[in-house]
């Protein structure tokens, strides 16, 4: 569903992301793993559009998504730090987002707003709220538009334990419906019953990607944070 | 593109700041032409206010507005919409606001009280300066990723066109006074937006005899429709060119 091809980008002198070439298909659910800055997110913003790569290709369903816009669609992003406009409420925003995107035959998946309670919320604006309220904002736009791809940024950093309970819940009911998922995060522990595969990076380049499965048997632990730190060490 | 563009407007609105600019402006207008007893003379003073603040204002608040909407533009880049329409959806609520700020404060009044060719000319001349500063500023938002720095810039050319271009200018014309410059002097002008403005409604006003065999030539080149088009032509390359590189700048931008 996206392939990535010999993706380069370089900040001033950092390699962000150096010759990195993979392909992520419909029904996987990716843990994107590396040590902080080693191009993760920017992985995840050249995907979106976001970041322009210096070299490279990416194909979003067969076609190159270079100035393309309309693939978006089909894409729910939920960045690690999600920023709004600070004069606007819950409502607005959310308001805002439906009107751009709005698709007549389109369903709304409101499931997230409820289950969180950001009713009750929904006339504060964007400047009053704590993180983790921005957070969940930011992971109900995602879910919302029933998007065939998932992208996560760090989704539970900033939540409440319940919180990221509930979150958890829809990330795996929405991997049941064949949905391709896209999670990083730093707290392996919670990614045992998510993810299918991983994705490891280290300083911008592709150190492996294989299925959960695998990477248990080759270092032979049965907790991915485990394995992961075995990796690290090594 | 009209969605954002919706959008953009109705959150200068809330902003208060182009409300307060529109009262000011109507404030100027109005008090200038009625401390004159002329309103030929109230006119003249009103075009050297409206020079010095629509740019500054208009450049200003449009390099600010940017910089405090990158979360606006950071939210709807990841969504699927063209990054064209963002940007041109800032310019155009940008543009459209503060235009009509100017039409209100200051148009209202010029046609109140001096509703002839020369007025007409004032309101579009201030109009167009407008939308060039506001095509400056997303030029100098869109090349400096830092606030301050955007700021500086935009201040700097502000001075530039307002102050350091003429004083260039009038040294130019002193070192080679013994050249025949006039002719100099009309490509020179179109390379200010201001003075461009400025000199067709001077002449409009027809007191160029104030500015000498120079202003014989403007006349000559600005007077009769040729010239006045090809003026308004040149604040019209004024508006496309910054817009247009800043577009492609934001084009390629990571965020």
């Amino acid at each position: 569903m996206i392939v990535a091809k010999n993706i380069t980008k370089t900040f001033g002198k950092l390699k962000a992301l150096n010759d990195i070439s993979v392909s992520f298909n419909k029904g996987e659910c990716i843990a994107l793993l590396g040590p902080n800055g080693c191009g993760k997110t920017t992985l995840i913003k050249s995907i979106l559009g976001m970041v322009v790569p210096d070299s490279g290709s990416i194909e979003f369903n067969g076609r190159p998504i270079n100035r393309e816009w309309l693939y978006r669609s089909q894409v729910g992003y939920m960045p690690q730090i999600g920023r709004y406009p600070e004069n606007m409420t819950i409502a607005n925003v959310i308001e805002m987002m439906k009107d751009i995107r709005k698709d007549s035959k389109m369903h709304l998946d409101e499931d997230l707003i409820q289950s969180f309670d950001l009713g009750a919320l929904m006339n504060k604006k964007m400047h009053t709220l704590s993180g983790g309220t921005r957070q969940k904002v930011s992971a109900c736009l995602a879910f919302l538009f029933n998007p065939d791809v998932l992208i996560l940024d760090e989704p539970t950093a900033g939540l409440d334990p319940i919180s990221s309970e509930k979150l958890k819940d829809k990330i795996i009911l929405e991997k049941e419906k064949g949905k391709l998922i896209l999670i990083t995060s730093h707290v392996l522990s919670e990614l045992d019953d998510l993810i299918t595969e991983v994705f490891y990076m280290e300083d911008g380049r592709l150190m492996f990607y294989k299925k959960l499965s695998e990477l248990m048997t080759d270092t032979g632990e049965e907790k991915l944070s485990k394995a992961i730190v075995k990796i690290m060490v090594a | 593109m009209k969605k954002i563009l919706k959008y953009v407007i109705v959150d200068i609105i809330q902003n208060k700041i182009v409300l307060i600019y529109t009262f000011l402006l109507l404030l100027i207008s109005l008090s200038v032409f009625n401390l004159e007893s002329n309103s030929a003379k109230g006119l003249l003073s009103l075009l050297n206010i409206i020079l010095i603040l629509v740019p500054l204002i208009s450049i200003i608040f449009s390099t600010i507005y940017i910089y405090n909407s990158s979360e606006f533009i950071e939210l709807l880049v990841s969504q699927p919409v063209k990054r064209k329409s963002i940007w041109l959806s800032l310019f155009g609520g940008l543009a459209a606001s503060l235009s009509l700020a100017f039409f209100i404060g200051a148009g209202i009044p010029i046609l109140l009280y001096h509703a002839d060719a020369t007025g007409i000319t004032m309101i579009l001349t201030g109009l167009f300066l407008t939308i060039i500063f506001v095509s400056i500023a997303l030029l100098a938002a869109g090349i400096t990723r830092d606030k301050a720095r955007g700021i500086g810039l935009s201040i700097l050319l502000w001075l530039y066109f307002s102050l350091i271009f003429d004083a260039l200018v009038l040294f130019f014309l002193f070192q080679f006074q013994d050249y025949p410059l006039e002719r100099a002097m009309v490509f020179f002008s179109f390379l200010n937006p201001i003075d461009l403005g400025r000199v067709q409604i001077l002449l409009q006003m027809d007191i160029s005899a104030l500015m000498g065999y120079t202003g014989a030539i403007f006349r000559e080149f600005f007077g009769n429709q040729v010239g006045v088009a090809l003026s308004f032509f040149g604040l019209f390359v004024w508006v496309v060119i910054p817009l247009f590189i800043s577009l492609r700048k934001f084009d390629k931008k990571d965020l």
